[in-house]
């Protein structure tokens, strides 16, 4: 006897294409092309914020840098879906889901300096702070949504990880007990095409990313992850659903510039490659949509691209007036203070021999 | 020749490589990029995609399959990118690379050399400055060496490839290129399990390794003190004896590591030293190290590592004593 075991498949979306035209049987009914103006000055902001993070770091002023050019319809796509109660679970390189979910900009850049003090997340703000080592943010993401489906609470979780990430045995982890747990959690697979310099193909042989989740029985979807209207769509569609369970979405994007400051890509990809890439920029297809529709203009854009450019800056200046206290590594290493820490904060304190 | 750290190691990968057909080099951007801080540059391309091998992103693979292929008789030389990467590795480190043979009584063993960078000083992100030495020393059946030069990386490199154990080589990254030393361009070996008595002294003994070996030496030339300076090299199994003889011989002793102090690597020492020479001290042991404490963001590093001063003062306090 022969039977079929299993069979899936997994849906491409691309709702804007890159000149800007829409496919209407994708648009989303609820969308506004007010939401999408929003939706673009947010791309338009996470990109000058960008630009300014790397600038800092070139001067001085900030420590390793990982810039999310390239990904901003990605980012700001699965953020503007998030409903205020809903909370997100980065990795590294979401810079601009926390601007567009209205993380402090001084705080941001407090961090970038290299201060824990800059994670200090204000009271309210959903989220974790950046996770650095790969893929171990998943399983957080899915404890969250078991909590919140334990407390009867109308929130989903939107978790971040990389192409590269996917391939971490704790990736799989997660991906299996939200399966099990069928547990409100979103995730979104921002695969940019490399994990620093290991290509998306030798990352893994599987087809796509997004039919990982067809192993655990979760849905998935494969976007155009440079197209801000089908990552919004797909992730709007995905939480609103978060209550039967989660979803996978792998957005199909690219890392325009490097992994870090500390990286050179040039050791490792063409030109060429970079140069198609960048005519599918997930910006200008959404300034050409806008742009027809009469939303949009030049003045515009340099009047917006001014606006942000000052709240940047003041938001640095304020960053760069923030002073170290050494005394608070100690003190926020346990809810109380052990003796013995204690000692060591006063000798390291008496001596200051850092001076 | 003159090399820094990184082409000693370099340097002695080819050697292992050209020397040793079991070797292979398994590990994250190892490859075509030449490795995060370049220590396998051009290797790929001297010895094909076959033997350095760039890999998934995945640590507890990356050590488990290294491990598989020792078992079959290979020799890998897998790399984790940092040490505080090694974590999702630590349950194949730990529970297999270190107890395969004790668990056949040595009819399987698993010859590898896991090499990653570790500690800090070069303000890096999160999770890229750890020293995690003393965890996996307290495993057993693992052995932890950490070369403090150029000349005994390349030494203990090729001497570690050379073994049937698995070894955990860690590279600090503040040491890469810092300084340039003569290195000899052959294969040669330096002993693992003996510490290197860096400079002989009567005063008191100063036992270091990794990043501060090159601050306590700069601190003993300052402050023109007697004092003897011992260099680990290898911190698992640890070199008992010179240890032993040195603090006997001065009767005062200042241990100086840069991972935190408590359940540290200077614990050990000391209890030994409590132990078999309590009674020929003059003055009770002194641990400089980093606060009990996980390493800051790297704006607070400074606050946390020891430096100099730090040390200048611990070998006040041990001769005053
Ligand atoms: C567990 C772990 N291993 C290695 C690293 C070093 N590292 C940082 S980012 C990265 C590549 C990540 O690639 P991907 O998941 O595709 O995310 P991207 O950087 O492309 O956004 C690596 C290897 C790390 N941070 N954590
Ligand atoms: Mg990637």
């Amino acid at each position: 006897m022969l039977t079929k075991a299993f069979e899936g498949s997994v849906d491409y979306v691309q709702v804007m294409d890159e000149n800007g035209a829409i496919d209407a049987t994708q648009f989303p009914k609820d969308l506004a092309d007010a939401k999408i103006l929003e939706m673009y000055k947010s791309m338009l902001f996470a990109r000058a914020l960008d630009a300014k993070s790397l600038s800092l770091q070139r001067q001085g002023r900030a420590v390793t840098y990982a810039p999310l050019v390239g990904e901003e319809a990605t980012q700001i796509g699965t953020a503007f879906a998030m409903r205020k109660q809903d909370f997100f679970v980065p990795n590294f390189r979401q810079h601009g889901v926390f601007l567009a979910r209205g993380f402090p900009l001084d705080s941001f850049f407090v961090a970038s300096r290299g201060f824990e003090d800059g994670n200090k997340i204000p009271n309210g703000f959903a989220a974790t702070p950046v996770t650095v080592p790969v893929g171990s943010q998943m399983p957080h993401a899915v404890g969250m949504a078991f909590a919140f489906k334990y407390q009867g609470k109308d929130a989903a979780v939107v978790s971040y990880v990389g192409d590269g990430g996917t391939s971490e045995g704790e990736f799989y982890e997660a991906l299996n007990f939200a399966g099990v747990w069928k547990v409100p959690v979103v995730m979104i697979i921002e695969n940019n095409q490399w994990a620093i310099s290991v290509p998306r193909r030798a990352q893994t042989a599987s087809q796509t990313l997004a039919q990982k989740a067809l192993a655990v029985g979760i849905r998935c979807v494969q976007v155009d992850g440079n197209d801000v209207v089908a990552v919004y769509k797909a992730t709007s569609e995905a939480l609103e659903n978060a209550k039967e369970g989660p979803t996978v979405i792998e957005c199909v994007t690219y890392r325009m510039s490097m992994h870090t400051t500390s990286d050179d890509p040039s050791r490792y990809r063409s030109d060429d490659e970079v140069a198609e890439w960048a005519k599918r920029d997930p910006l200008l297809r959404v300034r050409t949509y806008l742009l027809k529709k009469g939303m949009w203009n030049d003045d515009l854009e340099k009047q917006t691209s001014e606006e942000q450019l000052k709240q940047i800056d003041e938001a640095v200046d304020k960053a760069e007036q923030f002073k170290p206290d050494p005394v608070g590594m100690f003190k926020n290493a346990y809810s109380f203070m052990p003796e013995i820490l204690q000692e060591e904060s006063d000798d390291a304190i008496a001596s200051n021999f850092w001076q | 020749m003159q090399m820094n750290m990184v082409s000693a190691i370099n340097n002695a990968l080819e050697l292992i490589l050209k020397e040793n057909e079991k070797v292979v080099l398994l590990g994250e951007d190892i490859g075509k990029d030449g490795g995060v801080f370049r220590v396998t540059e051009g290797l790929q391309a001297k010895f094909g995609e076959k033997r350095v091998m760039d890999t998934p992103l995945a640590e507890a693979a990356i050590i488990g399959t290294s491990i598989g292929m020792a078992l079959a008789g290979m020799h890998p030389m897998p790399e984790i990118q940092f040490a505080g990467f090694s974590y999702p590795a630590f349950n194949q480190i730990v529970s297999h690379a270190a107890r395969y043979r004790s668990r056949t009584r040595s009819a399987l063993s698993v010859p590898m050399v896991i090499r990653t960078p570790v500690s800090g000083g070069v303000r890096s992100l999160e999770h890229h400055s750890e020293s995690p030495e003393a965890l996996y020393s307290h495993v057993g059946g693992l052995l932890v060496v950490e070369p403090s030069n150029p000349y005994d990386a390349k030494g203990m490199l090729i001497k570690a490839a050379r073994m049937n154990d698995p070894v955990l080589f860690l590279e600090p990254t503040k040491l890469y290129r810092l300084f340039k030393q003569e290195v000899p361009e052959e294969a040669y070996e330096v002993p693992i399990g003996k510490a290197n008595v860096v400079r002989e002294g009567s005063a008191l003994s100063i036992i270091t390794y990794g990043t501060m070996v090159p601050v306590v030496k700069e601190v003993v030339d300052d402050k023109k003190v007697d004092a003897e300076i011992i260099d680990l090299r290898t911190i698992n199994p640890l070199d008992e004896a010179s240890i032993i003889q040195s603090a006997k011989k001065t009767g005062r002793v200042v241990i100086v590591h840069e991972a935190q102090t408590s359940f540290g690597v200077g614990a050990e020492i000391a209890a030994r030293i409590a132990e078999k020479a309590i009674y020929e001290l003059s003055a009770p042991i002194i641990r400089v190290a980093s606060p009990s404490l996980p390493y800051p963001f790297p704006g607070y590093e400074n606050y946390y590592i020891p430096n100099a001063k730090k040390v200048a003062s611990a070998i006040d306090k041990v001769l005053s004593a």
